[in-house]
């Protein structure tokens, strides 16, 4: 496989960091890939902006951050406002309809999805939403099964809470996939 | 067992000046660890650095002889990886309430099976007569040339406030009393701090005209009171010693140990 | 058999490394970047019957795990930056006294507070030099959690056998980077456990006297012999003195138990360095951007190397000495002002040819950083 970039940000308290660690996971314990995973720490962590990169490879991979993305995921304004220049020309760039008004310069594929929204809408629970954002971005990337997302999420998680997210990841693979029809 | 069978006499004569104090709170350690029936090699020594900590080579226990005011903190390393020795710290003034104060209100705080022997002799001796937080406000120091205006921890309430659980004060003229506190300081399960005031004739005599080691002890014996007498109430200036504080509450080695319990009852994926 | 595939920070791999080296006892303080480390082993420790404890300060962490070593268990404790600073001097107590330890350094910009969740490679003099007097050290790094768990496991080993605290220098990148770790069965990696005497009750044993390949085997606290331990110079009894002849003789062991031995202590990892004309040296996080550049230009005809150290004190000076002969010209790559640039320059027969690449603002060194330096080398300009 091609090596992949991907940044995925938002803002804290939206998961963005623990839906990374879920895809590199999941591409390293089940997909027998490689991936590295990084955040911004500090008082970003506590609220604000956050990013985290993930690249993933079949091979070893040595630097581990991302300079220029191929893929990028931006669930708030501020995010998109401030990555999206990074993006590597004719990337993918994934965004939140409800947080994100996509100024369409950016030279990318650019899916703008009503994750936030499905998920208040189908499931009440804005905890889920970073699982939806999952469940489009392997849709979209078929980088990794969701298969594997969900063995990972059913060591991480409550197994009391384990519907709610599969419910979330699948509603992020069909959302994907009526974008792409 | 005689005293000489609890010291290191190949390395005596010991260092401490003529009419010193600490050698005769060595003495009552030893006696209290005789009347205990110890064995040696269940007894480990921590000091500092100073005049107090030189008690480590001279002692024949395992000892440690550490670095200025870690004796508590290298104490509860040695304590809680072997909880059944016996730990006794014996340290100065400058170690326990200066550069080691946090260590000593820490370790009460955690309540660890560590008797702390606080040798104070309200002076940096090993240094040259330097004042100390026990060197009383107006006493003389050779860094105080002017009369020291410090005022002086009360290590009764410090230790108190900091909650250890056995408190107590004698001095080197109550010898017999010493020996039957440091034993109940060791039996006691959990932290426990006993201050024994000791004379340095050397530089705190010298400074603050004490014509002797004599002296000193005799001013142990007409300054100090037992807890709740009668003339402590005629003369407030008298310094009460006995024993503030006794009471049992878990022991820190014994609670972790809990923790142990706990932990280990947990599957391997840290579930109950 | 299906390996154990793990993924993790480099601080949860250097915890997974401590346990398998049979760590007892560990001590510290929260500190950022290193923290993982201590709440990973509260919750770990006590599982295996092993003791944690969170001391007041760094100051009395290094000191417990010193008097948690004296009864024969293997401790470790964890910091970085401000809280590396606060355990010098108990480190050289454990010098002194040669009580085997591991000392993590998670390393973050300085000096002070600096940069508490930046990477740095900036405490590599410390660790060196970082406590007072006359003294060797061994201290190791890694880039990759393979080899912070490798690396981890040598600390112990090295600690134990030479009886000296190891210090671990790892930085905030690879301290939390997460990626993947194959956990090594037991028995795959060698552990090596504490050499203890043999001298029986009665018999006099010599806490200090060195045997004669240097190696002093201890006895625990709690068992029969009884003997002094100071950070005073001391003589074979651990009594202290201030004979000069007793004092030559250990400030001599000391040294030499650890400088006599760095051959066996030197380790590196080559990469393409036999057929290079321009060499990178480099070490922890800095090695992977190192590595990266040189997969990249060789994949352009360039021959470039990179020479990875792991182990950094003693300095490996025959390893580097040989390699930067061959080539025409070294470019290290760290993350500081020159730390290790000036000991390649020391051992290089041509240190004029020795260049730097470096990052100290924070942000991880990147490829263009090491190549920016290539093209005035290369003379293609700036």
């Amino acid at each position: 496989m091609e090596r992949r970039r991907i940044i995925f940000s938002g803002s804290g308290g939206q998961g963005v960091i623990t839906a990374a660690i879920i895809f590199a996971e999941a591409a390293v314990l089940y997909e027998g890939l490689n991936a590295v995973q990084s955040q911004s720490y500090g008082p970003e962590a506590r609220g604000g902006a956050s990013r985290s990169d993930v690249i993933i490879s079949d091979t070893d991979i040595r630097f581990p951050k991302v300079i220029q993305p191929n893929i990028l995921v931006c669930l708030t304004q501020e995010a998109y406002d401030t990555f999206s220049g990074l993006l590597r020309p004719g990337g993918l760039l994934i965004t939140d309809n409800h947080y994100v008004r996509q100024g369409g310069k950016v030279d990318a594929k650019q899916v703008g999805l009503d994750m936030y929204s499905s998920v208040m809408e189908a499931i009440g629970r804005p905890i889920v939403f970073n699982i939806c954002m999952l469940g489009a971005f392997v849709e979209l990337t078929q980088l990794v099964k969701k298969e594997s997302i969900m063995k990972v999420l059913k060591t991480r998680i409550p197994s009391g809470t384990l519907e709610l997210n599969r419910q979330a990841l699948e509603l992020g693979v069909r959302l994907a996939k009526e974008f792409k029809q | 067992m005689a005293v000489k069978d609890y010291i290191r006499e190949r390395f005596f004569p010991h260092l401490w000046c003529p009419g010193c104090g600490h050698g005769t709170i060595m003495g009552a350690m030893i006696r209290a660890i005789e009347n205990l029936e110890i064995k040696k090699r269940n007894i480990v020594i921590v000091s500092g650095i100073g005049c107090s900590s030189r008690i480590c080579g001279y002692l024949d226990f395992h000892t440690l002889h550490t670095i200025h005011g870690r004796a508590l903190a290298f104490a509860t390393g040695v304590k809680l990886s072997r909880p059944e020795l016996t730990v006794l710290a014996p340290m100065g003034d400058g170690d326990a309430f200066s550069i080691g104060g946090n260590h000593l209100i820490h370790a009460a705080r955690r309540n660890i099976d560590i008797t702390a022997i606080i040798m104070n002799n309200s002076i940096y001796g090993m240094t040259g007569g330097q004042y100390s937080p026990s060197t009383g406000y107006g006493d003389f120091a050779t860094t105080a040339p002017y009369g020291n205006i410090d005022r002086p921890f009360d290590v009764v309430e410090l230790a108190m406030g900091a909650g250890a659980t056995f408190v107590a004060r004698t001095t080197t003229y109550h010898v017999t009393s010493m020996i039957k506190i440091i034993e109940k300081a060791i039996k006691h399960k959990g932290f426990s701090i006993v201050e024994v005031l000791s004379q340095c004739p050397t530089y705190y005599g010298r400074k603050n005209k004490f014509a002797s080691a004599v002296e000193m002890l005799k001013y142990y014996k007409t300054h100090t009171t037992p807890i709740g007498s009668k003339d402590k109430k005629n003369n407030l200036e008298l310094i009460e010693r006995g024993i503030f504080v006794e009471e049992q509450l878990p022991e820190y080695c014994e609670e972790y140990d809990k923790v142990i319990q706990k932990a280990s009852q947990r599957g391997r994926d840290g579930k109950a | 058999m299906k390996k154990n595939v793990l993924f993790l920070q480099g601080n949860e791999a250097c915890v997974e490394a401590a346990l398998y080296a049979g760590l007892d006892f560990f001590a510290g303080y929260p500190i950022t970047p290193s923290t993982e480390v201590a709440e990973l082993l509260s919750y770990r420790l006590p599982r295996k019957g092993g003791k944690f404890i969170q001391m007041e300060d760094e100051l009395s962490s290094m000191c417990a795990i010193i008097g948690a070593s004296l009864t024969g268990k293997k401790t470790m404790t964890a910091t970085s930056g401000p809280g590396f600073s606060l355990m010098q001097e108990a480190l050289g107590f454990g010098v002194m006294t040669e009580t085997p330890c591991v000392v993590l350094n998670v390393q973050r910009g300085g000096p002070s507070t600096g940069l508490p969740t930046s990477g740095s490679q900036g405490d590599i003099m410390q660790a060196r030099w970082g406590t007072h007097g006359e003294h060797a050290i061994i201290a190791l790094t890694a880039s990759n959690n393979q080899d912070v768990f490798a690396m981890t496991v040598e600390a112990f080993n090295l600690s134990e056998t030479f009886r000296s605290p190891v210090v671990l220098l790892l930085d905030e990148v690879v301290g939390h980077t997460r990626e993947k770790l194959i956990l090594p069965e037991p028995g795959e990696i060698n552990v090596v456990e504490r050499l203890k005497t043999s001298v029986p009750e009665g018999t006099d044993y010599h806490p200090y006297l060195p045997r004669e390949d240097g190696r002093l085997p201890m006895s625990d606290f709690g068992h029969v012999h009884r003997y002094n331990v100071t950070g005073l110079a001391h003589d074979m009894w651990g009594f202290p003195s201030t004979n000069p002849e007793v004092v030559y003789e250990l400030m001599r062991h000391l040294v030499d138990k650890i400088q006599g031995h760095t051959h066996e202590i030197s380790m590196t990892k080559e990469f393409h360095v036999d057929e290079a004309e321009i060499l990178l040296v480099s070490y922890g996080a800095s090695a992977r951007t190192a590595l990266h550049v040189v997969e990249d230009r060789r994949q352009r005809g360039e021959k470039l190397g990179l020479l990875e150290l792991q182990t950094l004190w003693p300095f490996p000076d025959e390893i580097v000495k040989k390699r930067c002969a061959a080539v025409e010209c070294v470019i290290v790559v760290e993350m500081n002002m020159g730390q290790i640039l000036h000991e390649v320059k020391r051992v290089s027969d041509n240190p004029e040819k020795v260049f730097l690449a470096n990052r100290i603002d924070g942000s991880f060194i990147a490829p263009a950083d090491i190549l920016n330096i290539l093209r005035i080398i290369q003379g293609k300009g700036a």
